[in-house]
């Protein structure tokens, strides 16, 4: 036994010998003496982030134990990253991945890049990389939006499977899209330049709202720009790989609500090669018919719409809903359906148009129709409950 | 307060007298004027145990609920905690008795300050308070065991909220242990069970840990005349579907729409103005919610609750006639002795149409969403997929209530419905459906979608074929024509469709599960039969046509559509068995997919 006095200023030579003597004294099972271990310890403990890390780069002894707070233990780690040693900031992290909870460490990598980095790489290398995917979530739990977006960037590298790292690709994507599209309106419309923001000013942002809500913020305010701004409909639907069904559905419910009633026509209007301009739609025109009535479209445009839809039944019973009286009347005429065409008649005032249209059709019709029964005898009926909840 | 708890086969009373009594001790423990500051969560399942009277009555004087801060003032001797073991809220703890929040100026002498633990002491927390420098200011520090809270004559819950998800999510047993814990305390009060039954991983597990609890308590037999003659404990994920289904039962659907807490339903005040009295003017409609207790000590709900709903209205007339005969005879009543009898049934009859009029307007109410063409769209679609019409397509009815941003549980409810009754759905439509989905509510509900696909709600076909048809025709678990107002059959809680866990107990009972061995290889985790030794003696020896008692235990929650389709099969003629029903918590489709989301709360 030998006793060292403390002093800081032990050279390498005598310390390289003290820390040999003391491991070999351990290997051989001979109890080293209690003083030495304390003294050793106080030896140690006198070491800052910045001696450790130096210690570390320089492959001396270091103790990481001694630092126990989490406070001395951001602060040795950011010492290694700026120590810019890979292997240092490794075996930092190891550390620290033994010392700390996993939400307390992965909080505190989210706001250090380069420490991420590497914590990624080694996790992959010891093959966790599970623990990476649990920590998206965290991404909830960033407030500021720049922040957020670094955060998802870099959960990009994490090994989620092909389909969700699509999402979180998208995600990164959108909200990085998002807060241009965002400062650009504030500031547009703060300075009064744009007409539609004053008509409709801006409810809330667009920052963090899903991918459908965005397009249609996109289709009410910035409807018609290029495909080259970020912010047009047709950018965000080649970019995000929008269905022609959810990109038809949303445009018409922006434009709907602004009463742009051309608009919604072309949304549906294509040239055949002969040059004649016909209607289609993807969704059922039912569908079409129900949103333009959600938004106050005026019978006028219903009108156009409800006589696109397919099935006769459900065409005269929209048709009667919203009071579509023409459409009501062609079909049934089309129908030559002269019972309904009584029936009708009675439902429309005496003085108006739809009353002597009738007329005139009946008139005509026995001329045109001869004595035919009706083919057709419409029936109004939804499914049958299964359940009798009426009691 | 607890009469319905003892009208039951087993006497349930036992259980929360047990209970009071512990804690009566607890709290003599700390002699003297006390106040009790709570954590809000434990309000609820104390208020089924305790009543404030109880509280008075050892000496507590004030209560407080748990937050940041200052303890408000209160002139008593002890203070007493009520809290989980929960570390954020030993934080809050800390910061209520620390001095660095500077005292207050002595108004009051120096208080003893303790702490009970609800359901256990938890080491990281007392450490964290040793952390926090406060732990030695602690005089008493206890655990108030509340594993199984009785919630009526025939009903335990755990309430614990995230057994389904720490166990078939995360893989945490811990709330399997708190439940053979519980089962242990049933047996010291009710006696052993001799025969044990389970289906399911997770009640495997608490079976062999009932075992091995029973073997280190081998010295202490209780001599009680065993209650129960079996126990069946049964998984939730061996029945994914019935959950998801919208219940139709009176308090299914009340469950469904408004939400039942610790036996309490909060409704809109509208339709429950206090009746007006002649010449009153009209007061002013309330704001609040109205609180309504909801539990069989109430003659009429407990004869409505467990019927179909379309039941209801004919239960309800039929209720008001004899309400109204029975006011009638006072004119009957002509000596003095009959007006004197007549009068003492008044108060009986007065409450008999309060509790009319409200159920009446709680069933104006529901009959307004089930009327709707929402709600009957939306079982069409469900009923569709249990009978295994088109669960291989993209359903459109699904994508038009996304298009419409309908609330996100609604669509994933159908969706994983979807999923479960074709065993998988192809890559391409779940792809579909995942897209969708990601697109309208946002990329962050991809961590909800991930955690459907664990638990085994929503996941891509693999390629064993799709048992769910065998399994349903072998079992019978859809009945065309289900009859509503008279049912024959336990189908008629969802119009139509057994639930799959009740028909497993059915037939666990007659003609027992040897019958059913394939079927039961289909559902996963293993089935068992494990035996009990009793101490000699007290082998039950059953009466002729006596029936038997069986406890059946849910892991991870039960939906009150199949407690009322237990209480069915008890009250069956020739049925054979009566039921007391247990789990880990009482849940609906809405709260249980709500417990499988991540979404971190806002602050």
């Amino acid at each position: 036994m030998f006793y060292v006095t403390h002093n800081p200023y032990i050279s390498e030579h005598s310390e390289k010998l003290l820390t040999s003597l003391i491991l070999y004294l351990l290997d051989c099972r001979w109890s080293v003496h209690d003083d030495v271990i304390l003294l050793w310890q106080d030896y140690v403990s006198d070491w800052t982030p910045e001696e450790t890390v130096k210690r570390m780069q320089q492959g001396k002894v270091y103790s990481l134990e001694k630092f126990r707070s989490l406070q001395d233990k951001l602060l040795l780690l950011d010492e290694a990253v700026n120590a810019h040693d890979g292997n240092v900031i490794t075996a930092v992290l190891i550390y620290l991945k033994k010392s700390l909870s996993k939400e307390i460490l992965f909080r505190e990598l989210i706001t250090r890049e380069i420490a991420l980095r590497h914590y990624i790489h080694y996790l992959k290398e010891i093959g966790e990389q599970k623990l990476l995917l649990m920590q998206y979530r965290d991404h909830l739990n960033v407030r500021d939006e720049n922040k957020r977006r670094d955060f998802l960037k870099n959960c990009l590298s994490f090994p989620f499977s092909p389909d969700d790292a699509t999402h979180v690709q998208d995600h990164y994507t959108l909200l990085e899209r998002q807060i241009i599209i965002e400062a650009n309106d504030k500031q547009v419309e703060s300075s009064g330049q744009a007409d539609i923001f004053k008509k409709y000013p801006r409810k809330a942002s667009i920052l963090n709202m899903p991918i459908i809500t965005t397009l249609y913020y996109s289709c009410f305010y910035h409807y018609g720009e290029s495909d080259g701004t970020f912010s047009s409909p047709a950018n965000i639907r080649k970019t995000f790989r929008i269905s022609d069904k959810q990109f038809l559905l949303t445009c018409l419910g922006a434009r709907a609500k602004l009463k742009a009633w051309f608009d919604v026509d072309a949304l549906f209007t294509t040239k055949n090669w002969l040059g004649y301009t016909k209607k289609r739609s993807p969704i059922g025109f039912h569908r079409i018919v129900d949103i333009l009535q959600k938004n106050n479209a005026p019978v006028q445009v219903l009108q156009d719409y409800v006589n696109l839809v397919e099935d006769v039944e459900q065409k005269i019973s929209l048709a009667q809903k919203y009071k579509c009286h023409d459409v009501i009347i062609n079909t049934y005429r089309d129908l030559k359906d002269r019972q309904q065409l009584i029936v009708y008649r009675g439902k429309v005032e005496r003085s108006s148009s739809e009353y002597r249209k009738i007329e005139e059709i009946l008139s005509n019709s026995v001329r045109l129709w001869g004595e035919v029964s009706p083919r057709y005898r419409s029936r109004i009926c939804f499914p049958s409950s299964k359940l009798n909840l009426n009691h | 307060m607890s009469a319905h708890l003892s009208y039951g086969r087993v006497n349930l009373n036992i259980l929360r007298e047990a209970a009071r009594k512990e804690l009566r001790e607890f709290l003599d423990k700390c002699a003297g004027s006390k106040a009790i500051v709570w954590d809000e969560y434990l309000t609820g399942p104390f208020g089924l145990i305790a009543q404030y009277s109880l509280l008075k009555e050892h000496e507590v004087e004030k209560m407080f609920t748990l937050k940041g801060g200052r303890l408000p003032a209160a002139d008593v001797k002890n203070i007493i905690f009520f809290v989980r073991p929960r570390l954020e809220l030993m934080d809050i703890i800390a910061e209520n008795i620390s001095e660095k929040n500077g005292r207050p100026p002595q108004m009051h002498s120096p208080r003893d300050f303790h702490i009970l633990f609800v359901p256990r002491r938890s080491m990281l927390c007392e450490q964290r308070l040793k952390e926090q420098g406060v732990l030695g200011s602690f005089i008493n520090i206890d655990e108030y065991i509340l594993d199984l809270i009785p919630y009526d004559g025939d009903l335990l819950s755990m309430e614990s909220e995230g057994a389904f998800r720490e166990c078939y999510l995360e893989s945490d047993q811990t709330s399997l242990y708190h439940t053979a814990k519980g089962l242990m305390t049933l047996q010291a009060l009710y006696g052993t069970i001799p025969q044990i039954f389970g289906k399911g991983e997770c009640a495997r597990h608490v079976a062999n840990m009932m075992l091995r609890m029973k073997r280190e308590f081998a010295g202490s037999q209780t001599q009680i005349l065993p209650v129960f003659d079996s126990l069946l404990l049964l998984d939730r994920n061996i029945d994914l579907l019935t959950p998801l289904a919208t219940q139709l039962t009176y308090e299914g659907l009340i469950d469904e729409v408004y939400g039942i807490t610790n036996g309490y339903a909060k409704l809109p005040p509208e339709k429950f103005a206090a009746q007006k009295k002649q010449g009153e003017v009209g007061k002013d409609l309330p704001t609040e919610p109205k609180k309504m207790q909801l539990n069989s000590a109430e003659e009429l709900y407990a004869e409505i609750r467990d019927k179909n709903f379309n039941a209801i209205g004919a239960a309800l007339s039929k209720k008001a006639k004899i309400i109204s005969a029975a006011f009638e005879e006072r004119h009957n009543a002509k000596t003095v002795g009959e007006i004197k009898q007549f009068v003492s049934q008044l108060p009986h009859m007065q409450a008999a149409r309060s509790s009319l009029a409200n159920h009446t307007s709680i069933a104006e109410l529901i009959k307004d969403i089930t009327t709707s063409e929402a709600f009957f769209d939306n079982l069409t679609v469900e009923q569709e997929f249990m009978t295994g019409v088109d669960t291989d397509k993209v359903n459109t009815y699904i994508e038009d209530c996304i298009a419409q941003k309908d609330p996100l549980i609604k669509i994933l409810r159908l969706v994983c419905m979807q999923s479960v009754c074709n065993n998988g759905l192809k890559q391409k439509i779940l792809d579909y459906y995942k897209r969708e989905i990601l697109q309208t509510y946002g990329y962050e509900h991809m961590l909800t979608l991930n955690n459907l696909e664990k638990t085994g709600l929503l996941k891509p076909q693999t390629s064993t074929r799709n048992n769910y048809p065998t399994i349903r025709k072998t079992l019978k678990l859809w009945m065309e024509d289900a009859n509503e107002q008279n049912p024959n059959d336990i189908s008629y809680v969802y119009s139509g469709y057994a639930p799959l866990s009740i028909r497993l107990t059915q037939v666990l009972a007659r003609p027992g599960w040897r019958s059913i061995e394939e079927v039961l290889k289909m559902l996963p985790g293993p089935h068992f039969e494990e035996r009990q030794q009793l101490p000699a003696g007290l082998h039950k020896k059953r009466q002729q046509g006596e029936n038997r008692t069986t406890l059946v235990f849910f892991l991870g929650g039960v939906t009150y559509a199949e407690v009322a389709a237990l209480r069915f099969l008890s009250q069956m003629e020739d049925g054979g068995t009566e039921y007391i029903i247990a789990t880990t918590k009482l849940i609906n489709g809405t709260s249980w997919i709500k417990s499988l989301m991540d979404r971190p709360e806002a602050p």
